[in-house]
């Protein structure tokens, strides 16, 4: 184990781990549009396995419209489509034939405002992604995923004892951890986190960017930020997106995040990180 | 100098403007409630006698023999109702959940007009088409067709509220459900409408509470009756009919009980209500 490719992990090896390390999915001149007008257009780009990347750019820009297409719920909207190719291990998901409802189990997702099921336990919410498909029936085994994935999201401990209560009893961050162990529990491959802690209180935020490092070690991680701070704390690479002509988003710069934030090579990316709009 | 003036005056005038607004609508708002308290005092005042045990469980004894009761006229409210909401429930609910989740083209807004047009129908010309359709062809009175009128008078209500209540349920815990990898079918029905739940059933408590309460479309189906009757293919008692038949008769002591059944029928028509605002607070608490 002395390969550059296998960091030393501080989490046993899960089913699902080693489909994951290799994850990679690629953007093929993504375009998207709500009803007819565009948000997004011509973005290409390669996300790494057992990486957090950010996307940063100013609002309206199209980072989450662009997040949202990497697991089909962007085509959930009344009117909105997609045109492009979006691979997950060299196979498009938006190929004729493929299932969405497939695609959305590899591909976990976290939005920016928690939102647990309202009318289910904290155990039920962690497991409905695969209690509702008719899996998991036992309570033995939702309570085997529970521990897992809760142990993950770092709130095992805070809710091992009231795994009944209703999800909703949680304080926000609690909430949004709860969250993210729901997503884990279908054991995606690639985990999209839309602004996931732009909700929350600094202590939270803090739990949700050490969550995000560790889970780094398992994921490719995919993180959509309005803080900057946030995106060099936590995320390898990073990609800017700025809506260009008829506002538009486009991307603009994609690279190592040390190196975007250091030495940017494109005017319009250093304008932004400096502070100078947006 | 002059502005700060101005400025004084127009602020007199807003206070005076804003003092108005609380004081009318206030007034206003105390009026209506004076009236329902008016109503609610004065049938208790006139009903509260009459209410007693026996009242509660015997039926109606003949003219001039003191006592009997309304037990009867409750029982077949009950099943009248029980039935109706039997047959509405499903198609109600069923139509609401549609019109929400996929009620956009035309077929779906006629439906909603349809739904409002039969919102606004006298509930007498639907007494009317229920003895069309259900009394006239057998040549018998039944309580059936009085609970298909009520049914009818009742799918507008259910369905606007159960639309209502899909509508309101947030579209993040919707896309939650499909980010999970969730098919639309286990989304909706695991997910969707389980957090309209609470919605849902206080639209259906609504609508009972609604047609409980009516008489014109008992009058010639349900019919009335003066004796125990269980079997809905037959003439029942009904309280509000009871209520109407007793009014109107020449005897005091059925006065008394009219007003004895009026108690009895806004107090049930209250407890609907009552519950119905329990379950939607409890959507949030356990």
């Amino acid at each position: 184990m002395t390969s550059i490719d296998a960091p030393t992990s501080t989490i046993p090896d899960e089913p699902g781990a080693t489909r994951a390390a290799k994850a990679q999915l690629s953007v093929r001149g993504i375009g998207a549009s709500y009803r007819k007008r565009p948000a997004i257009r011509n973005v290409s780009l390669d996300f790494k396995p057992r990486t957090v990347t950010a996307l940063i750019g100013p609002s309206g820009c199209g980072k989450t419209t662009l997040l949202r297409c990497l697991n089909r719920i962007h085509e959930v909207t009344r009117g909105a489509t997609v045109e492009g190719v979006v691979e997950l291990e060299g196979q498009n998901i938006y190929a004729p034939g493929v299932d969405p409802v497939a695609v959305r189990r590899r591909i976990g997702m976290v939005f920016q405002r928690p939102n647990p099921f309202p009318t289910m336990s904290i155990l039920d919410n962690v497991v409905a992604g695969l209690r509702l498909v008719g899996e998991c029936r036992t309570r033995s085994a939702k309570l085997e995923v529970a521990e897992r994935t809760l142990r993950l999201a770092a709130l095992w401990d805070e809710v091992k004892d009231k795994l009944d209560r209703s999800g909703l009893s949680l304080s926000g961050g609690q909430q949004q951890r709860l969250c993210i162990a729901r997503a884990l529990a279908t054991e995606p491959e690639v985990l999209l986190m839309d602004e996931p802690a732009s909700a929350l209180d600094p202590i939270s935020t803090a739990k949700i960017e050490d969550l995000m490092t560790t889970l780094a070690e398992r994921y490719a991680i995919i993180v959509v930020t309005h803080n900057m701070q946030q995106a060099a704390r936590v995320s390898q690479e990073t990609a800017f997106m700025l809506a260009g002509e008829e506002a538009v988003g486009e991307l603009i710069e994609f690279g190592p995040t040390a190196e975007l934030f250091t030495r940017p090579k494109d005017r319009r990316t250093e304008d932004y990180i400096t502070g100078r709009f947006g | 100098m002059a502005v700060a003036m101005a400025q004084a005056r127009s602020l007199r005038v807003r206070h005076a403007r804003s003092a108005v607004g609380v004081v009318s609508t206030a007034l206003c708002a105390g009026a209506a409630a004076a009236a329902l308290l008016l109503i609610l005092g004065y049938v208790v005042r006139e009903g509260a006698a009459s209410i007693s045990i026996p009242f509660l469980t015997q039926v109606p004894h003949p003219v001039g023999i003191p006592g009997g009761g309304v037990a009867n006229a409750i029982a077949g409210t009950g099943i009248t109702v029980a039935i109706a909401t039997l047959m509405a429930a499903p198609i109600g609910v069923l139509t609401g959940v549609y019109l929400a989740m996929y009620g956009r083209g035309a077929f779906a807004s006629s439906i909603r007009f349809l739904s409002d047009v039969l919102a606004g129908v006298p509930s007498i010309a639907i007494g009317l088409f229920a003895y069309v359709v259900l009394v006239a062809p057998f040549k018998h009175f039944s309580a059936v067709s009085g609970s298909f009128a009520f049914a009818v008078l009742m799918l507008p209500v259910i369905i606007r509220t159960t639309e209502e209540a899909i509508r309101s349920v947030p579209v993040t815990i919707r896309e939650g459900a499909l980010a999970l990898g969730l098919p639309v079918y286990a989304t909706t029905v695991r997910v969707v409408i389980p957090a309209a739940r609470a919605a849902i059933v206080t639209g259906l408590l609504l609508s009972i509470a609604r047609v409980t309460g009516e008489t014109a479309p008992l009058l010639f189906t349900a019919f009335g009756s003066q004796f125990w009757e269980l079997n809905p293919r037959n003439p029942m008692a009904q309280l509000p009919l009871q209520i109407f038949n007793y009014a109107i008769s020449p005897y005091p002591l059925w006065h008394e009980q009219a007003w004895g059944g009026a108690l009895v029928l806004i107090v049930v028509v209250l407890v609907l209500n009552a519950l119905a605002r329990v379950a939607l607070r409890s959507r949030t608490s356990r």
